[in-house]
């Protein structure tokens, strides 16, 4: 198969353009759905002269930035103590399989109140949907671990947080990206729909204020700023993936 | 106790527990046996007789469930005691670290400081020949060299006692017998007390001083033969007319207990 | 891994001491105690509209689910037929599913409009995904060997299909299969929320909006459960399959 990213690029354009035909052509309306060039002229008017913009964008982001870190950090911590515990892991697993179904997000009446509103509430929104799926992901990444590496540690008479450290954490890390990436998906999807539903400031709150006020516009600019960054995040982390795979597979 | 020997091995068993349906499982033993400090012992036996259970036991990563097991004089509980090295028969390199951080990865800890390191760490490398491999890193490495960077490893660590289980059972037969021939030698230049567990028996054969000859399960030691050979030998030690006489005798020891565990006797 | 009795009693026991703790601390703004909980579950289930909501979810799901399911294997297991389109699809897929898909919320009301049309819409494509990347990586990931031994025996392919290809991807189609049927679930709830005036959904938004502390928690508790059951007797076939694949 020659040049794959030529053909991904080919069809990725090919569906845009078609997209780009249906709008102007009122196929699709424009009431529904503004053509993908007018998308991204409204998002680089926003970009340039909306005085709201990069106020609410930076708060959406320090939101998103802390849910992500708060969501692996502990995320991988968690998992390495579920881990060790078997017991605890039994225990909990039904809860880790079922989280994901429920929405979460009937719990942000009970995180305003412990937490207030503002954003260390969607921070914590953001994590709280995140957690999960780092755990999760944290486990079956230390059960792939060869077991050899646990003994090898042993016999060099290495400490349980040396081992974890610079043994599990390394040995884990290629599937850890599994997790990480999802992290930063939910992450995403936890403070904006927090902010959608009941901020006072940042992008979220835009997207709500601009589909309730008909602004087509601004809605899709803002949706496809949303996509464009959640995009680059995960090329640069499946980058980085693709070489730590390399490193260790070639042979 | 003489002060010759290094390890024993007293009334040793190992014994699986009853859980979920299954019965109690004896998986080794009793085993009687003394290590002599300095000697290269082998161990032999057919397949599931408990070999790999009795190293672990042995290097501490395992309790017996009866029996005890001392090291340099004192028992050997459910740590792995200061001087031992096991090299394992998977590959346990580390696929995130060069070749000349796999080797010295057991070194970094409090209390060695780094110019030391990096000798210990370059005359290993250059004891096992992986002089023109120390940045790379193992996934380019073939399953033997991967091995010798895991020998180094251990080698680095100045173990007194060095446990292989099965070292070379993933390599075909030529490379198996020239790093026996390493073996030999890096035995040779540490005087570490060897045990190397093996299914080959001309293996065993060649390289040990006495090798013990292991039962089907529960494995105990059915015999312990002396091979007399001189301590400066390599692999053409196969051709010496004694060395196709010990092979031999091993197999008679064997080959009954191999068909037990194979289930045709 | 084998759960036993004592796991779930323990893990039940933990999660309502917790739930009451955090009621002590919160106050009943924020939360209700896990017996109020259930007793206001239980006078819900037995009011005649609770019931109404839950088929309008439950239909609406169930389609949502046979599209997400059906369309996901059968792309899945196309894609992961062919090198070519793995390796050109695949990234294109992944990109896909971890944009947050709650962002197409306003697109797919626009284009649906408000109803049960959406809430399938926005169930299944949350679904689609999972199942697709699932089966594709289950297809990729049949050993080799697998279809050299295949092959030395001359297999047609349809033989090949049956006898070879399906236990051998069964496992890995059927976790992609439970993730894909979880996130449905979820993708119909939230699309319930805003597009609908029927449906568990919407009964939980109501509750939410009148700040009506105990429902939300009955109705949030009883999702819950229909989950996690949903869930654990997924799991159960998926054990039984990898028992009989191994």
């Amino acid at each position: 198969m020659k040049h794959p990213a030529l053909w991904r690029s080919a069809i990725a354009g090919g569906l845009v353009l078609a997209l780009e035909v249906l709008c102007r052509t009122g196929v699709i309306n424009a009431f529904t759905m503004i053509p993908p060039s007018k998308m991204l002229v409204a998002l680089a008017n926003m970009m340039r002269h909306a005085d709201w913009f990069w106020a609410d964008a930076r708060y959406t982001f320090q939101n998103v930035a802390a849910a992500i870190v708060l969501s692996i950090v502990p995320g991988f911590l968690i998992g390495l103590v579920i881990h060790a515990l078997p017991r605890l892991r039994r225990v909990l697993n039904p809860v880790l399989l079922s989280y994901y179904s429920v929405p979460t997000f009937v719990f942000y009446p009970l995180l305003i109140v412990i937490f207030g509103i503002g954003q260390l509430s969607l921070t914590i929104m953001g994590a709280m949907f995140g957690v999960v799926a780092m755990i999760s992901s944290t486990l079956t990444a230390i059960d792939r671990i060869p077991r050899v590496y646990g003994k090898v540690a042993r016999v060099m008479r290495i400490n349980r947080w040396r081992t974890a450290l610079r043994i599990t954490l390394p040995a884990a890390t290629p599937h850890l990206f599994t997790g990480v990436k999802l992290a930063v998906a939910y992450s995403v999807i936890g403070v904006i729909a927090g902010e959608f539903i009941l901020a006072t400031a940042g992008l979220g709150r835009r997207l709500s204020l601009s589909f309730n006020e008909f602004d087509n516009a601004t809605m899709y600019g803002l949706i496809l700023l949303i996509f464009i960054v959640v995009a680059i995040i995960n090329g640069v982390l499946q980058r980085w993936e693709a070489r730590i795979y390399r490193r260790w597979y070639r042979a | 106790m003489t002060p010759d020997v290094h390890v024993t091995l007293k009334a040793v068993t190992r014994v699986y527990p009853a859980h979920s349906g299954h019965a109690a499982v004896q998986a080794l033993g009793p085993i009687d046996f003394g290590l002599r400090r300095g000697e290269f012992v082998g161990v032999v036996g057919p397949s599931g007789c408990g070999k790999s259970t009795l190293l672990e036991t042995v290097a501490g990563l395992a309790m017996p469930t009866t029996g005890t097991v001392t090291f340099e004089g004192a028992p050997v509980r459910h740590q792995v005691p200061d001087g031992v090295g096991v090299v394992f028969q998977e590959d346990a390199t580390f696929p995130w670290l060069t070749v000349r951080d796999n080797v010295a990865f057991g070194l970094q800890r409090a209390g060695v400081d780094a110019a030391e390191i990096t000798r210990r760490v370059d005359d290993a490398i250059a004891f096992m020949g992986l002089n023109a491999f120390r940045t790379a890193y193992p996934s380019q490495l073939s399953g033997g060299m991967r091995q010798r960077v895991c020998i180094a490893r251990t080698l680095v660590l100045r173990p007194r006692l060095i446990l292989l289980d099965e070292p070379f059972g993933a390599l075909d037969q030529q490379t198996r017998l020239l790093m026996g021939e390493e073996l030999l030698r890096l035995w040779r230049e540490t005087g570490a007390t060897v045990m190397l567990i093996t299914h080959a028996l001309d293996e065993a054969a060649m390289l040990s001083d006495r090798v013990a000859v292991m039962s089907s399960r529960p494995g105990r030691f059915i015999s312990v033969l002396e091979t007399h050979w001189p301590r400066e030998r390599d692999s053409r030690i196969v051709s010496e007319p004694g060395f196709g006489l010990f092979t031999s005798r091993l197999w008679e020891l064997i080959r009954d207990e191999s068909r037990k565990a194979l289930g045709i006797a | 891994m084998k759960q036993r009795w004592s796991d779930y009693l323990m893990l039940v026991v933990g999660l309502a001491v917790l739930w009451q703790l955090a009621y002590y601390f919160a106050g009943p703004d924020a939360i209700a105690p896990p017996w109020q909980t259930l007793q206001r579950l239980a006078i819900i289930v037995r009011q005649e509209p609770f019931w109404e909501n839950a088929r309008a979810t439950g239909s609406a799901f169930l389609y949502a689910a046979v599209l997400a399911l059906s369309g996901g294997l059968v792309i899945g297991i196309a894609i992961g037929s062919s090198a070519a389109a793995h390796e050109i699809l695949s990234p294109i897929l992944e990109t896909l599913y971890s944009i947050p898909k709650i962002v197409l919320y306003p697109v797919i009301l626009l284009v649906f409009g408000l109803g049960p049309a959406a809430k399938i819409a926005f169930g299944a494509l949350h679904g689609f995904f999972p199942v697709t990347l699932f089966a594709i990586g289950a297809i990729r990931n049949i050993q080799p060997v697998l279809l050299r031994t295949a092959r030395v025996m001359r297999l047609a392919p349809l033989s090949l299909a049956r006898h070879i290809l399906l236990p051998a991807a069964l496992p890995e189609i059927v976790t992609g299969l439970r993730i894909g049927f979880s996130t449905t679930l979820l993708g119909t709830l939230i699309g319930e929320l805003f597009a609908s005036s029927q449906g568990l959904g919407f009964m939980l938004i109501h509750a939410m909006d009148s700040h009506n502390v105990p429902d939300i928690m009955a109705l949030t508790f009883l999702l819950f459960l229909v989950a996690t059951c949903a869930n654990a007797i997924i799991l159960a076939i998926e054990h039984h399959v990898r028992a009989h694949a191994a």
